[in-house]
C-alpha cells in the first residue's frame, strides 16, 4: 500500500480562474465542502449544449434593420444578406422570414435567428400591420405550450419564441408617430422591445437627447412598457443597473459593414464628405451601448424574461381561456387529440 | 465609474456591465468579437444569486454510519438532537421518513441542502416491502412537482424531488443480501441509486477489493441499474480523463465517517482513534470517502439533478400520463373536464394574497440585503 503523500490541510486557494480540475483536488481542509464547483458543472454543460437566441426586427424600409444586425454579429446574418436574388421591394403585406446561423465565439456556440418584418408601416394603408407579427410571436408561444405539455417531451424543448424586438425609430427629431404608439402598446405586452432610433447620424448630440427626452414622456405617457421593464427588476442591485439603462432608451444608433482608415486604425463607420462616422465611438452615436445591452449583458437576462413572465402570462391566459370552454388543455387532451382551440 | 460587486470581476463602464474577462479587455476589443461569449458568464451570475438546491436521500439498516457520513460530507451537524431508540421501541418502529434542511453558503454560492432519513429500514424481523414508504415519498414528490408544474402560478416551484439516494451495504457479509437487491430494484428507476460499503474500516485492502468485485457483478447480474456517471467526451483533458475512469472503477465506494477531529502526523484530520492507529476520512488511501464527495459535490451534482430530471421524472410523468388517459378511455367520460390538471384557478382572494406575500418576500429580501450592506460598511 503506497503512502499517501496529500497534506491534509493544505489550502489551496480557489481563484476564479482556476478549472474544475482544481476543484477535485484533495482540499481537504476541516472546512471546505466544495459546493461552488457545481457552477463549473453547469458551465460546462452549457458549453456542450449551446444557446440559442431569437431577435426580431421591426420597422419600416429602408431604417437600416438589416445593416444593424450585420453589424451588430458581425457578420452576414440578416435576410438580405442570405436570399439570392434579393431585391428591394415594397412587400403588399408584412410578411415575416426568419434566417438562422449557428455562430461560435471563444467555443461558445450560439444558434441565431433574425426574423426580419418586410412590409411593417410602409403602406398606404397601415392599419392593423402589426397583427401578423402579434399572431407569430403567440405561435410560437404556442408550440412551445404544445412542447411542453406533450407526453414523451424533448429534454430540450426547441426554442422558437422571440426573446426581443427591436423597435426602429425613424429620426424625426420630433416624437412617437401614432403607428409606434400602437405596435409598442400591443406588443409592450407579449414580447421584450428593446426601441431604437435609427440612422441617427441625421440627428446632432443636442437633437438627440431632445428626441430621447421627447420619446421617454411619450412611453411613460401612454403606459408602454420597454426592456428593461421595471417591475422585472429582481433586486436592488438590479434596479440601480437597469436604471441607467433606462435612461438612456431609446440608444441612437448607426450601422454599417464598411471599414476605414481612421487615425491609422481601421474602424467601422460611414464616410462622408464632412468626416468619418465611428459606429462603434462612444462619442458618435450609441451602438456600441446597444450591442452591450444586447449581448454582452442582457442576453440571458431577454430569454429569461421572455421564458419566465411573457411565456407564462401566455399559458396561464390560455390554460384559463380553455378551462372556460369547458375542455382543459392538458398533456391529456393533447395525447387524445382533442381540439381544444 | 468603477464599481465592484463582490465575486470579483464585474465593472461599470457607461452605465453596463462587463463581466470577467471583459472588464480589462473593454479597451482591447477584437475585430471580430462580437461579445456573445459572456453568455456562459451572465448565466454563472444568475446561479450565484439564485443558489441551489439538492435533496439527498440515505438509506440502510441503522447503525451503518449514515449520520455520520452525512455529517462528514457537508461538514455540519444535522443530528444533535436525535434521540436513539431502545431495544423494546424498535420492535414497534415503522419505516419513516424524516428531513432535514440546511442552507451552506461558500464562496459566494448557496446551496440548500435536504437530508432525507429513512430510519426503521430493514430493522424489523419482517421487512417485507419495508422500502414502500420509501418509493410512496419518492412518488409523492414528483406528484407534488408535476401538479406545481401544471399550475398556473410557477413563478416558485419548490423542487423537493429527490436527486441522489445513497444505499448503505453492510460491509460484514459477502455482498448483496435479498433486502439490498430488492430495495435497489424498486428504487432503480425512481431516483439515482448510489450504492456504498459502510464502515469500511473493518475490511482490509483486499477485502474490500473482493466485495466490491462481488457486489458489482450481483448488480449486474440482478440487473439492478445503479446511477451511471456519464462518458468522458472525447476532447477532454487526459487528466480528467484519468480521474474518470478511477471513478468508475472503484464503484462502489468503501466509505468510512467521523464526526470527531484527531491528530495525525502532526496535523487534525477527521478520523478514528483505535489502538492499532488511525482511519483518516480524508485519506484517499483508507477510504473513497473524498471520491464520494467529489462525485456527489464537485463534479457530478449537476448530472445527478439533470438525470433526475430529464429521466426519472419524465418516466413518472409519462406513466401517470398514460394511466390517466387509460381510466379516461375506459370510462368513457369525454364530456366532463379533467379535473386533476390543470388546477382550477385560484379565487381572486388567494391571488392578491399570493401577490401580497410575494411583495413581502421581496421587501424582506431588500431590507436583508441593505442590512448586510450596512454590516459590511461597518467592518471596513
Amino acid at each position: 500500500m503506497e503512502e499517501n503523500d496529500t497534506d491534509p490541510t493544505e489550502q489551496v486557494p480557489c481563484t476564479n480562474d482556476s478549472g474544475p480540475e482544481d476543484h477535485t483536488q484533495d482540499h481537504a481542509t476541516l472546512n471546505y465542502v466544495g459546493i461552488e464547483a457545481v457552477l463549473d458543472q453547469m458551465r460546462r454543460k452549457a458549453m456542450k449544449t449551446g444557446f440559442e437566441f431569437n431577435i426580431m426586427v421591426v420597422g419600416q424600409s429602408g431604417l437600416g434593420k438589416s445593416t444593424l444586425m450585420n453589424t451588430l454579429f458581425k457578420s452576414k446574418v440578416s435576410r438580405k444578406s442570405c436570399t439570392p436574388n434579393y431585391e428591394e421591394k415594397i412587400q403588399k403585406t408584412v410578411h415575416l422570414q426568419s434566417v438562422s446561423h449557428v455562430i461560435e465565439e471563444k467555443g461558445v456556440k450560439m444558434k441565431l435567428t433574425v426574423i426580419d418584418t418586410p412590409g411593417f408601416g410602409d403602406q398606404i394603408d397601415n392599419d392593423n400591420c402589426w397583427e401578423p407579427i402579434v399572431k407569430y410571436i403567440n405561435e410560437q408561444y404556442e408550440k412551445f405550450l404544445r412542447e411542453e405539455l406533450s407526453i414523451n417531451r424533448k429534454r430540450r424543448i426547441p426554442d422558437t419564441r422571440v426573446h426581443c424586438c427591436v423597435y426602429f425609430l425613424p429620426p424625426t427629431g420630433h416624437c412617437l408617430r401614432p403607428i409606434d404608439i400602437e405596435f409598442l402598446k400591443r406588443l409592450g405586452e407579449i414580447v421584450s422591445i428593446v426601441p431604437v432610433i435609427a440612422k441617427a447620424d441625421t440627428l446632432t448630440i443636442e437633437e438627440r437627447q431632445e428626441f430621447r427626452k421627447k420619446i421617454q414622456h411619450d412611453l411613460q405617457a401612454n403606459e408602454i412598457r420597454v426592456y428593461p421593464q421595471r417591475e422585472y427588476d429582481e433586486d436592488a442591485e438590479d434596479r440601480i443597473l437597469n436604471d441607467k439603462i433606462r435612461e438612456k432608451i431609446p440608444f441612437a444608433v448607426v450601422g454599417t459593414d464598411r471599414e476605414h482608415q481612421v487615425n491609422g486604425n481601421k474602424v467601422l463607420g460611414r464616410k462622408t464628405k464632412w468626416g468619418i462616422i465611428e459606429v462603434e465611438n462612444v462619442a458618435h452615436c450609441e451602438f456600441t451601448n446597444f450591442r452591450d445591452l444586447l449581448i454582452r449583458s442582457h442576453l440571458q437576462d431577454l430569454k429569461d424574461v421572455t421564458h419566465n413572465i411573457h411565456y407564462e402570462t401566455y399559458r396561464v391566459r390560455r390554460l384559463n381561456d380553455s378551462n372556460v370552454n369547458g375542455l382543459g388543455l392538458s398533456s391529456l387532451s393533447i395525447t387524445t387529440g382533442e381540439n381544444v382551440l | 465609474m468603477q464599481c465592484t460587486f463582490p465575486g470579483g470581476n464585474i465593472s461599470f463602464e457607461h452605465g453596463l456591465i462587463y463581466t470577467g474577462l471583459q472588464a480589462r479587455n473593454a479597451k482591447q476589443q477584437d475585430k471580430q468579437y462580437v461579445g456573445f461569449a459572456t453568455l456562459p458568464n451572465q448565466v454563472h451570475r444568475k446561479s450565484v444569486k439564485k443558489g441551489f438546491d439538492f435533496t439527498l436521500m440515505v438509506a440502510g439498516e441503522s447503525g451503518l454510519g449514515k449520520s455520520t457520513l452525512v455529517n462528514s460530507l457537508f461538514l455540519t451537524d444535522l443530528y444533535k438532537d436525535r434521540k436513539l431508540l431502545n431495544a423494546e421501541e424498535r420492535i414497534s418502529q415503522t419505516v419513516e421518513i424524516i428531513k432535514h434542511t440546511v442552507d451552506i453558503e461558500e464562496k459566494g454560492v448557496k446551496l440548500k441542502l435536504t437530508i432525507v432519513d429513512t430510519p426503521g429500514f430493514g430493522d424489523a424481523v419482517n421487512n417485507n416491502e419495508c422500502w414502500k414508504p420509501i418509493t410512496d415519498y419518492i412518488d409523492q414528490q414528483f406528484e407534488q412537482y408535476f401538479r406545481d408544474e401544471s399550475g398556473l402560478n410557477r413563478k416558485n416551484i419548490l423542487d423537493n424531488r429527490v436527486h441522489c439516494c445513497l444505499y448503505f451495504i453492510a460491509p460484514f457479509g459477502h455482498g448483496l443480501r435479498p433486502v439490498d437487491v430488492e430495495f435497489m430494484k424498486a428504487l432503480h428507476e425512481k431516483v439515482n441509486v448510489v450504492p456504498l460499503i459502510a464502515k469500511a474500516d473493518c475490511l482490509t485492502p483486499n477485502e474490500i477489493k473482493k466485495l466490491k468485485d462481488r457486489i458489482r457483478e450481483e448488480i449486474d447480474k440482478f440487473g439492478i441499474k445503479v446511477y451511471q456517471f456519464p462518458d468522458c467526451d472525447s476532447d477532454e483533458d487526459d487528466e480528467f480523463k484519468q480521474q474518470d475512469k478511477e471513478l468508475k472503477e472503484s464503484t462502489p465506494f468503501a466509505v468510512i465517517g467521523s464526526n470527531t477531529v484527531v491528530e495525525a502526523r502532526g496535523q487534525r484530520v477527521r478520523g478514528r482513534l483505535y489502538p492499532w492507529g488511525i482511519v483518516e476520512v480524508e485519506n484517499q488511501s483508507h477510504c473513497d470517502f473524498v471520491k464520494l464527495r467529489n462525485m456527489l459535490i464537485r463534479t457530478h451534482m449537476h448530472d445527478l439533478k439533470d438525470v433526475t430530471c430529464d429521466v426519472h421524472y419524465e418516466n413518472y410523468r409519462a406513466q401517470c400520463i398514460q394511466q390517466m388517459t387509460s381510466k379516461l378511455a375506459q370510462d368513457n367520460r369525454m364530456d366532463s373536464p379533467i379535473p386533476i390538471l390543470p388546477l382550477p384557478t385560484p379565487d381572486v382572494e388567494t391571488e392578491k394574497l399570493i401577490k401580497m406575500k410575494d411583495e413581502e418576500l421581496k421587501r424582506m429580501q431588500e431590507m436583508i440585503q441593505k442590512m448586510q450592506q450596512q454590516m459590511h460598511e461597518q467592518d471596513q
